[in-house]
């Protein structure tokens, strides 16, 4: 696997290979999926929608509904309005969706298609909502591409407002269902009333009922919290890229002040979220959750001695990365190898801050923004790690090097049930802690001789 | 009102005067059975249908093991095109190097889509050869390139002359056509002009055939290869799964070609006819009784007694093999009925092998087929081209002077077609399906949707994008683009492996459980006469 990886690194600038991050587009589409009754329409190649279309429904495992403007060379040369025209017509003559959200790709950005003139133009049913998110597939990454699409909907739907309501707005960044469903569950205990957005809890983990429905009705952020986003007291945004645009937005908008936050994976972080909340419900944290706390450190603890001092190659988009890494040191690991393709030095800066936090020397790990994961995998060619952690794109590394690894992240396309449990919250790493841990101590099996296997650990 | 009237008048009639002529209700009498095909998509109908890069860089030339496929443009094309295409692949001798599980991308960003990505491109291949130095590299192009006027011909002109190794680029943007198709058709063009009869290792065994249109999904390949083998064919060269640039150069050397995905491959076989002399036979290796038929032509082309019997002999051991397993996969399948949306050629090609389980196919339809795909290449001369099918080149072969040999004359090409051998032609998939049938051009979400509520098959192969909403409905589901993650069911041996997998998926446990017991049981328990 792989044998073509020379060990020797080579500093490449022009060509990115075996790439850690995809294109703005997937992000937007991936966020509209998140909306009540809401179609993503991809303005560009036919190629573009039926791309993302198929990888969202591999990771989830879920179809992934979505419409395309199918430019054609013809449209390339004179623009795509009469497509895009044609488009939304067709999408609420068959589908019948309450909002259509355009994105853009890099096809219809590099013509320059002024998509926000087109849709002023269109005719649009009563009640009925057309919006658009430039995502140029050249910038960024899909990650760019998720936060710009949370800026549209607010841009065309969230209503000027000087009253504020007692809700609280919540942007959970790019998370799964399962991770939805969590961080609701977690501000339900706290006593907040929330705005959730997006929120794919139901759509992208449809039940199984013999009845397939295009737009489930009370699933999905509906249209009315995203107008009202603007009375909320208060935002928790999560994630410290994908969420920080849109929580800016809001703020410079609609002046709802936020606290942006890490997605609260391991035990600091849920802290900050449960923190967070608490700030704003002023209510004490009931017993449940510090219980569920309680559990997971107990379980760190029992657990340490086969994951102290461990190191890991931790990959995949900026948000989870940071998390993870977070998550990594509280159970004693050495995030050796902490990358992300997504263009953004910020990263590097927030992972860094961490480390010194928790005494731990960066410049001990190598820790990268904008790079693929070739590059990681000639730095595990030069020293290896016990773990990699991150999206299933890392498991031709982890067969070449024979080292196991956890999937998290995005996109995780050889596991089911995954995107219905939570990575987040107290819950979430729990199930982490104990994934982890399993792969070591399956590895510790697999490799000790007759004599020094143990039955019990 | 038949089926296919049913679902259209739920269109508006702007979709319902465009979708009509693509959708037909066979009635295998009249004229009634044309269908239209290879035209645009209509914008918002939720086409199943990808593009052009995806046709010539995701099907043709990606599978390509010795050569560096680089994608030129933005990341994203290159990362969905990604070991996502299950075109299985391993070194054919010690050394080749084998790139099927590497992307390579320009990764371009938006100085270079303002600027020009030409230099980006070029500096990439001096990156790529002093990292892996392979002797073949393609570039293809996603849509901004087109635009912006980066010369990859150009490019790929200066790397052969800098490095001595081949180069060809593809201009094959997304927006280009009317879907993959016209991506196969950019690709067969570049490896016909460039690739094929430059090299000159003729083959060792007394009979040799080309596999074209044959990707090797699930190891499909493999099989047929293992097969041909043990009759005494040799394989010189798949196009292109688990191919090579290293026997695609030798490709004109071998006696005939076997076309399997006639759509994506045709020019091909067509070019190659023309330039070489060399035949080229419909084959379908996706069924038993398919299997055995196309070996028998093969036979019947080389027309050696000896080759004839060894081909009964191979038949009669495989089917002994194979005879109990079918048996009894046929006793849980017949009498079933199925419908197959996908590409261009799986749609017929299964049928065969569903018959042999006792299967009927009652829905079909095609993502980027063309009218010739449906109804045979007689109609070839009656598509009009229009404006979207102009812009993809048509090129033009000659015959070659030194190489061009013709083992039948015409005549006896027509005495060989009248028993039954389907030697430079095909038939198309309408003629093997049944009136009442349905045939669907570039299918939608919507019609697959309603196709299964009318007509009620009781498993549906299609895709990724469609297999969960369907499977949602009640239906079983199954890919047939990726097997989902099985195969190879080609051949006789695949055949076993697809009549297990449809069987473990009509039959699997969980279906039973669909409804909660509190849906049919309810909740107040009456008891007549009351008291105790």
């Amino acid at each position: 696997m792989l044998d073509l990886t020379p060990k020797e690194i080579m500093e490449k600038r022009h060509i990115t290979i075996n790439p850690c991050k995809t294109c703005e587009p997937v992000g937007a589409m991936f966020c509209a999926l998140g909306v009540e009754s809401c179609m993503p329409h991809s303005h560009g190649s036919q190629g573009c929608c039926s791309y993302h279309r198929t990888v969202l429904s591999r990771h989830f495992k879920e179809p992934a509904m979505a419409a395309s403007s199918s430019f054609t060379e013809g449209s390339s040369v004179f623009g795509g309005r009469s497509n895009l025209t044609t488009a939304v017509k067709n999408i609420f003559d068959i589908y019948n969706p309450d909002i259509i959200a355009v994105h853009t790709t890099c096809l219809s950005e590099t013509i320059g298609d002024d998509v926000g003139n087109y849709i002023m133009d269109l005719e649009i049913p009563e009640n009925k909502t057309v919006l658009y998110a430039s995502t140029p597939s050249y910038e960024g990454s899909h990650i760019q591409g998720f936060s710009n699409m949370m800026i549209g909907f607010m841009k065309y739907m969230t209503e000027k407002t000087s009253e504020k309501s007692e809700k609280t707005a919540i942007f959970p960044g790019w998370v799964n269902p399962g991770d939805d469903r969590e961080l609701k569950r977690i501000a339900d205990l706290m006593g907040i009333n929330y705005l959730f957005f997006p929120d794919h809890e139901g759509i992208l983990e449809m039940p199984m009922s013999g009845k397939f429905k295009y737009f489930p009705k009370g699933v999905g952020t509906p249209a009315k919290d995203i107008k009202a986003l603007g009375t909320a007291q208060k935002l928790i945004a999560m994630g410290q890229i994908a969420s920080y645009e849109p929580a800016e937005y809001l703020d410079k908008q609609h002046k709802v002040p936020f606290t942006l936050i890490p997605m609260p994976i391991g035990v600091e972080l849920t802290d900050k979220y449960v923190m967070s909340l608490r700030e704003i419900s002023k209510q004490e944290v009931p017993a449940t959750l510090e219980d569920e706390r309680g559990r997971l450190v107990d379980l760190m603890l029992d657990s340490h001695a086969y994951t102290y001092n461990k190191t890991a190659a931790i990959y995949g988009d900026p948000d989870i990365v940071f998390s993870f890494t977070s998550l990594c040191i509280e159970m004693g690991i050495v995030p050796k190898y902490v990358i992300t393709g997504t263009p953004k030095e910020e990263f590097v800066k927030q992972v860094k801050k961490l480390f010194e936090e928790h005494g731990l020397d960066p410049e001990k790990s190598v820790i990268k923004a904008d790079t693929d994961l070739f590059y990681l995998h000639q730095l595990i060619k030069n020293e290896s790690v016990d773990i990699l952690i991150g999206s299933s794109y890392g498991k031709q590394i982890a067969k070449a090097e024979g080292i196991p690894l956890v999937r998290m992240g995005f996109p995780v396309l050889d596991r089911y049930g995954n995107t219905i449990q939570p990575t987040v919250g107290y819950a979430g790493a729990i199930r982490y802690v104990e994934k982890i841990t399993n792969a070591l101590m399956d590895n510790i099996d697999a490799t000790a001789s007759d004599e020094d296997f143990e039955l019990v650990m | 009102m038949n089926e296919r009237d049913n679902l259209l008048e739920k269109y508006s009639s702007r979709v319902f005067k465009n979708r009509k002529s693509h959708i037909t209700q066979l009635e295998l009498k009249d004229e009634t059975d044309s269908i239209t095909a290879n035209t645009r998509a209509i914008p918002g109908i939720v086409t199943a249908r990808g593009c052009c890069y995806a046709g010539c860089k995701g099907v043709v030339v990606g599978p390509m093991k010795d050569a560096v496929t680089i994608t030129h443009g933005p990341i994203g094309c290159a990362f969905y095109s990604w070991g996502t295409r299950r075109n299985k692949a391993k070194s054919s001798y010690e050394g080749e190097q084998n790139f099927v599980p590497y992307s390579f991308c320009t990764d371009m960003r938006p100085t270079d889509i303002v600027f020009g990505g030409e230099k980006k491109l070029e500096e990439g291949i001096d990156e790529v050869m002093q990292l892996f130095n392979p002797k073949c590299i393609f570039i293809c192009s996603t849509c901004p390139i087109g635009l912006i006027g980066d010369d990859v011909q150009a490019v790929a002109r200066r790397v052969e002359k800098k490095y001595g190794i081949k180069a060809i680029g593809f201009s094959c943007e997304g927006y280009k056509g009317v879907s993959q198709s016209a991506g196969h058709h950019i690709a067969n063009n570049g490896l016909m002009r460039q690739i094929i009869g430059t090299g000159d290792r003729k083959p060792k065994e007394k009979y040799s055939v080309n596999i074209l249109g044959e990707y090797n999904i699930g190891g499909d390949g493999w099989e047929q290869e293992r097969i041909l083998k043990k009759i005494g064919y040799e394989v010189v060269s798949v196009f292109t799964g688990d191919g090579s640039y290293d026997t695609m150069k030798n490709a004109h050397l071998a006696d005939l070609n076997l076309v399997m995905c006639h759509r994506s491959i045709n020019y091909v076989a067509q070019m190659m006819k023309t330039k070489y002399g060399i035949d080229w036979l419909k084959v379908n290796f996706i069924g038993i009784g398919a299997t055995c038929k196309s070996l028998r032509m093969m036979a019947e082309y080389f027309d050696d007694p000896e080759l004839t019997a060894r081909t009964e002999e191979v038949i009669a051991e495989e089917l002994d093999a194979i005879s109990d397993d079918i048996e009894y996969y046929k006793s849980m399948l017949k009498g079933k009925t199925a419908g197959i949306f996908v590409g261009g050629s799986r749609s017929h090609h299964y049928q065969s092998l569903l018959r042999d389980f006792g299967i009927e196919t009652i829905i079909a339809g095609y993502e980027f087929a063309h009218r010739d795909d449906y109804e045979g290449r007689d109609v070839i001369p009656l598509i009009k081209p229009d404006a979207d099918s102009k812009n993809i080149e048509e090129i033009t072969v000659t015959p070659d002077e030194e190489l061009y040999t013709e083992k039948y004359t015409e005549e006896e090409i027509e005495q060989l077609k009248a028993k039954g051998v389907e030697l430079d032609t095909y038939n198309g998939m309408i003629p093997d399906m049944k009136k009442g049938y349905v045939v669907v051009d570039d299918y939608n979400m919507f019609e697959t949707d309603e196709l299964i509520k009318s007509m009620k098959p009781d498993i549906f192969f299609s895709g990724i994008k469609d297999k969960y909403a369907i499977q949602k409905a009640g239906v079983v589901s199954r890919q047939l683009h990726s097997y989902d993650y099985s195969g190879p069911y080609a051949g006789f041996n695949g055949a076993v492996i697809f009549g297990r997998d449809v069987t473990m998926s009509i039959y699997t446990n969980a279906w039973a459980l669909t409804t909660p017991p509190w849906k049919t049981a309810p909740l107040l328990g009456g008891r007549i006469g009351g008291g105790n």
